[in-house]
């Protein structure tokens, strides 16, 4: 029996009702805790990789006039290009000391190092610098001309306050007198930290200069990928996801076809990696550590998520626009082409997008192809040869950063995965755009 | 009433998703030149029954159709037949009107492009103002043409897509409830339409507005369970039903 309620005021809340209200405002509380704390990792995680890898983006330079003597550089005088070619970097390298000689002596710097101590600051790739612009203008020789050489890592570092004098120790890489010496330089302004575009346009470096390593050819192989990835996905991962979504017939084969897809984006990456050393290189002879086959396996890994999302936008149109097509007799080929498509293409290129900023940052099947590594091209090389030469890519590349010792290295990993996000971010901002603009009321 | 040959006869149609036996045994005869509504309560097979003339259940996986319907005397579930071709001899107006996320032209345009039945542009704007018109909607956007065809009313959408499935030139209008989703005065403007529309075409209505059958329609097809209990002249059928469950639907007795 339900008995009539003795009259309550609605001004006095009941027990019940007060228990609610506290249980709504803990479920309240829980909800921004967790936003909180996601949120704090974020700008923890932000912090530290800007902190750790903006470094990588400055470098010291130092300033140098370099008497380009024609006694060393063209014995014979005659400004042939082979007989210039003959001189080695190992030619050019007495010019930086007679170079530190001449400031000592011009500046009046009181030191104890010898001038090879002395040129030991400055990078070991200031002699192919030099000698590269005196090939590129022989005109250079017998003049004295400013250059601007990286400094090594450890003055680098010790710019930057990764290197100090109690941290060097026994380092035969540096010593406390050279760094006196780089006190002096810096002071007269010759060293000096300024920002390092070959960092984002440069090459890798050997393990020797840390200093002169950059992710321009890594950024170029990714670039290569992508587009091998684009061309090959987006075409295949459509037109099957048509085919699944809408012609089709009901059985148990397009089931299974449909589970599998399923299943295969939950593949592990390196299992892609694998398939792909079996088949595209041991089995097809492709190219090794290519991007061409670099793409190929991240094709793989990404056209289970353009299914995915495709269908999901295909799904998304609305019924009434197929009847409304079929109606007025179009095909059902036509209905697909003229209107379900044109409304779902929004969700396509987001998935797209989305799938390829995994397959950008993706690491583990390169690892099983050879495209971890150094790998010594330089910029002109990788672009023309772009798919079949060897190459890495960023993730790639920061990966062989992190794991070499030494600590320079470790910066630029740092400033490589500031590089990468940059790129994620970017990508997801014209996949939300993308989704904004094409997005229509029906 | 100019001519009462019969546009499309059915003979013992059937049908059947999986194990539901939707229609059973219907067989009916419609007259062109004029309009004929189907009444009934809902489920009773009548919309079922509509999509059967156009072929529109092709598409409903696990449906069934059997029996013969005639188009013309030709048996439109023929291998021969191709839906494609018969959905433009016999269009189809929707229940919620569905004009395309396109503009106004080009909703209604679709139907000739497809079907190559403009020889030129200026043959095609001839037919899209033509078939506006007719939908009785010409005034009221022929500044906007190129307007999308999803920002207009609802009442206005649903001539759209009168208009659009008039531009196939077909000869069988058949239309599902085009009323419900309106108010009474986009109600009011497309019955009178499809009383116009009755001068060039067989008119099939499904409604559940006994009033609206009444009004518009020369023959009523009373639907009950999956059979067609009664069909028959309009007059008569209102008036002086010869089934006693036609009766108690038309007097609100069931339903």
């Amino acid at each position: 029996m339900i008995e009539p309620n003795p009259h309550k005021s609605l001004f006095v809340a009941s027990a019940q009702t007060k228990r609610r209200a506290t249980a709504e405002k803990r479920f309240h509380m829980l909800g921004l805790t967790a936003i909180f704390i996601a949120l704090s990792m974020l700008a923890i995680l932000m912090t530290t990789i800007v902190t750790k890898g903006s470094g990588a983006f400055q470098q010291s330079f130092i300033t140098l006039d370099v008497a380009l003597l024609e006694a060393k550089l063209d014995k014979k005088g005659t400004r042939n290009p082979d007989n210039l070619k003959k001189v080695t970097t190992f030619g050019y390298a007495p010019l930086i000391k007679a170079a530190m000689e001449q400031i000592v002596v011009a500046r009046g710097i009181e030191t104890d190092l010898t001038s090879k101590d002395m040129a030991a600051i400055v990078s070991k790739s200031a002699a192919a610098q030099m000698r590269d612009r005196v090939l590129n203008d022989p005109r250079l020789i017998g003049t004295t001309t400013e250059f601007k050489f990286l400094a090594n890592s450890w003055i680098d570092g010790y710019l930057k306050g990764r290197v100090t004098r109690e941290t060097i120790g026994k380092n035969k890489n540096i010593s406390s007198a050279q760094l006196d010496f780089a006190d002096r330089l810096i002071e007269l302004g010759i060293i000096e930290k300024s920002f390092n575009i070959q960092f984002i346009l440069g090459a890798d470096a050997s393990d020797q200069r840390p200093e002169d390593a950059g992710i321009g050819v890594a950024i170029i192989g990714s670039f290569a990928m992508m587009c091998v990835v684009l061309l090959l996905a987006l075409p295949i991962g459509v037109a099957a996801s048509i085919y699944l979504e809408e012609f089709a017939p009901e059985n148990r084969l397009t089931d299974f076809i449909e589970v599998n897809v399923a299943n295969l984006a939950a593949v592990p990456s390196i299992v892609f990696g694998i398939l792909g050393l079996a088949f595209f290189i041991n089995m097809m002879h492709l190219p090794q550590s290519a991007p061409l086959v670099g793409g190929l396996v991240l094709t793989l890994m990404t056209l289970p998520t353009i299914i995915i999302s495709t269908r999901a936008a295909l799904k998304a149109v609305p019924p009434s626009i197929r009847s409304a097509a079929l109606g007025v007799g179009a095909s059902k080929m036509q209905t697909t082409i003229h209107h379900v498509l044109p409304l779902a293409t929004p969700g396509i290129l987001t998935g797209t997008i989305l799938g390829l900023a995994q397959a950008l940052g993706e690491t583990a099947p390169l690892l099983l192809i050879g495209m971890i590594g150094y790998v010594a091209t330089n910029m002109p090389e990788t672009v023309s040869q772009g798919l079949f030469s060897p190459n890495s890519a960023m993730p790639a590349q920061i990966y062989e950063w992190a794991k070499r010792a030494d600590p320079a290295f470790y910066e630029r990993a740092w400033g490589g995965i500031i590089i990468l996000l940059i790129f994620l971010v970017t990508m997801n901002l014209i996949a939300v755009r993308l989704r904004r603009r094409f997005e229509r009321r029906w | 009433m100019t001519s009462q040959t019969i546009k499309i006869s059915a003979r013992n149609v059937d049908v059947h998703y999986d194990k539901t036996h939707a229609i059973r045994g219907v067989c009916a005869e419609i007259p062109s030149n004029s309009v004929t509504a189907f009444i009934g309560p809902s489920g009773c097979g009548k919309s079922t029954f509509l999509r059967c003339l156009n072929r529109m259940n092709d598409t409903i996986k696990n449906c069934q159709v059997s029996g013969d319907i005639m188009l013309d005397g030709e048996d439109i579930y023929d291998p021969k037949v191709d839906p494609v071709q018969l959905r433009a001899k016999v269009g189809m107006v929707f229940q919620k009107p569905n004009p395309f996320p396109k503009s106004i032209y080009d909703n209604v345009a679709y139907g000739p492009r497809i079907h190559g039945l403009a020889r030129d542009k200026s043959d095609l704007d001839g037919i899209v103002e033509q078939a506006l018109r007719r939908a009785a909607i010409w005034g009221e956007v022929k500044d906007r043409l190129s307007a999308p065809g999803t920002g207009l009313s609802g009442g206005q959408q649903q001539r759209v897509c009168i208009a659009r499935a008039i531009a196939t030139a077909p000869e069988v209008l058949l239309m599902d409830e085009p009323c419900s989703a309106l108010d009474p005065i986009a109600t009011a403007q497309i019955e009178e339409l499809i009383d116009e529309l009755r001068q060039n075409y067989a008119v099939v209505i499904v409604t559940h507005s006994m009033h609206q059958a009444a009004r518009i329609s020369q023959k009523t097809a009373f639907f009950h369970m999956g059979t067609l209990v009664e069909f028959g002249d309009t007059k008569t059928v209102f008036t002086n039903p010869s089934d006693p469950q036609t009766e108690s639907y038309i007097t609100g007795r069931i339903g």
